[in-house]
């Protein structure tokens, strides 16, 4: 994976994300999102956290146009999140959905991972070079010609993880990315995703693992943000953890 | 979950008519259909042979008759409408093993049956040989207008998808003590085909948003590669083949 060096100097470009007052109520009149504002700087890791059905999953859904905002806006890098933008803001936002199920489709996993490159103009050699860097930064490069269907749960998820770095993408977004993970390749991940050194937004459900890779949490309840700051802070403090159904692994320690 | 399934109805191969461009094979299989519906009803012998130049193909490309023969069964509804047609259409009638037929329709269940058999078989042969990606390759090469190909793209995804789904359904049923066997189970079954619906309906909707989010705009991104004249002639053999028998039933 080509290198995005993070500047440090954040002030002087618009942010990597930004979203402002953003409800949404889906079809069915089930109302998930209440007012959500955040903003992500370039090279900013954020972990989302929250309970389940907390609306963690429709935000993030609203960052590459999935959903339509029913109020408030979203912006990618300054570009807002409209029709007529959606297929650069897909091209700078990867997204790696909750279930990998949703995200494999293909009949061998090298032409799911081509899939998003091809449809971003990468053909040849440059393509073929694509799929097999993505394909060994989560290690299934061998697994390359297979069906994904016939891929167990945590291979299909790193194989849905190298269907998006195969893109490129400028923020990676990745919607409970350890889940199904044996501890290994869950230590593997966060090594991959440290080394990309890409703007990052990880919904997860591990808070040590949140503490580990993203020095920045959000928490999300109920459709709003209740909490934003140092994940460390947040993490440390019981009584907000308690108020929104998260706990710390048994044995778990902020010391 | 869902194993296998993603293979319904294409069986892979590496033989000479599984090789054979898509857009190539797609363009044989609309003529040979083309011949076999323009065949005058009365011609049986035409119909044979349209079958023996089918099974010629299925040789080449190892395809077994019973796995065709499974496939087929989706033509059922029009068999029983071919069969219903001898006794409730008028005119002339004709005795056979003791029951009055009517000859019109008898002869029309025949032209049903036969052109209806002929016209799935191949289908099945070109969906058989070629890979659901590379089919939509080929009729892009065709220049298919791109909102018939991303309606072909939908229904062959879902179709997996629907055939996944309910293969998980089952196991999720099984484990909780189901046993579809009993009759009076039936019930669960029934309603687990209604949810099926709604839930693959689901499915397919968050499959095509994440294909969207990487980029998808309706059209394969593979262009695949043109064909030579030889291939083209190579490939259009049978379709030759069928238009031969054609007119030679026609003005012979
Ligand atoms: N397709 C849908 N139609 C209607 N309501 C939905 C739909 N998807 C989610 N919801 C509802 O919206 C709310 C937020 O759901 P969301 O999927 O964003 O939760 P989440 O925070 O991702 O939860 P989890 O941790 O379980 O993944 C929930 O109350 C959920 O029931
Ligand atoms: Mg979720």
């Amino acid at each position: 994976m080509p290198e995005t060096a993070a500047d440090d100097t954040p002030t002087t470009r618009p942010p990597a994300l930004l979203v402002e007052g953003l409800a949404y109520a889906y079809p069915d009149g089930h109302q998930a999102l209440f007012g959500i504002d955040l903003r992500v700087e370039p090279g900013e890791r954020v972990a989302v956290l929250g309970p389940n059905g907390a609306g963690k999953t429709t935000l993030v859904l609203h960052l590459n146009g999935v959903h339509t905002p029913g109020a408030g806006r979203v912006a990618v890098a300054g570009l807002p999140v409209a029709k007529a933008n959606l297929r650069e803001v897909r091209r700078r936002v990867g997204i790696v959905f909750q279930d990998p199920d949703d995200q494999l489709f293909m009949p061998t996993v090298r032409e799911d991972v081509a899939f998003g490159p091809a449809n971003f103009g990468l053909r040849g050699a440059e393509l073929d070079a694509r799929v097999a860097a993505a394909l060994a930064a989560v290690g299934m490069a061998e697994h390359a010609d297979r069906s994904p269907m016939h891929l167990s749960g945590g291979q299909r998820r790193r194989v849905a993880l190298a269907t998006v770095l195969a893109c490129d993408p400028e923020v990676l977004v990745l919607d409970e990315p350890s889940a199904n993970l044996e501890p290994v390749a869950r230590r593997e991940l966060a090594e991959v995703l440290l080394g990309l050194g890409r703007t990052t937004l990880m919904v997860t459900h591990d808070l040590p693992y949140a503490l580990q890779l993203c020095p920045r949490s959000v928490l999300v309840d109920e459709g709003v943000v209740v909490a934003d700051g140092p994940t460390r802070e947040l993490l440390a403090d019981t009584a907000l953890l308690a108020a929104h159904r998260l706990e710390l692994p048994f044995g778990f320690r902020l010391d | 979950m869902g194993a296998g399934h993603a293979h319904l109805l294409h069986r892979p191969g590496d033989t000479a008519v599984h090789r054979l461009p898509a857009q190539v094979k797609v363009v044989a299989a609309l003529a040979v259909v083309l011949c076999v519906v323009s065949t005058p009803r009365g011609e049986f012998a035409a119909f044979g042979l349209y079958l023996l130049l089918l099974a010629c193909v299925w040789a080449l490309a190892r395809v077994p008759p019973g796995w065709l023969a499974k496939r087929a069964l989706i033509e059922a509804p029009f068999v029983v409408l071919a069969v219903v047609l001898p006794f409730t259409a008028g005119g002339p009638t004709v005795g056979l093993l003791g029951l009055r037929l009517s000859e019109t329709g008898l002869l029309a269940g025949w032209n049903i049956l036969a052109k209806g058999t002929l016209g799935v078989l191949v289908s099945l042969t070109l969906s058989a040989t070629t890979s659901p990606r590379d089919l939509l390759v080929g009729l892009q090469r065709l220049r298919v207008p791109a909102l018939v190909i991303t309606i072909a793209t939908l229904m062959l995804r879902y179709l997996e998808v629907i055939s996944a789904e309910a293969a998980r359904m089952r196991v999720a049923r099984i484990c909780r003590g189901h046993d579809p066997r009993f009759l009076w189970q039936a019930g669960a079954t029934a309603r687990a085909v209604g949810t099926l619906f709604i839930r693959s309906y689901e499915r397919g909707e968050r499959v095509h948003l994440a294909m969207v989010s990487r980029g998808w705009t309706g059209t394969m991104p593979d262009a695949g590669r043109a064909a030579a004249p030889r291939t083209w002639l190579a490939g259009l053999v049978p379709a030759v083949g069928a238009a031969l028998v054609l007119g030679t039933t026609l003005w012979g």
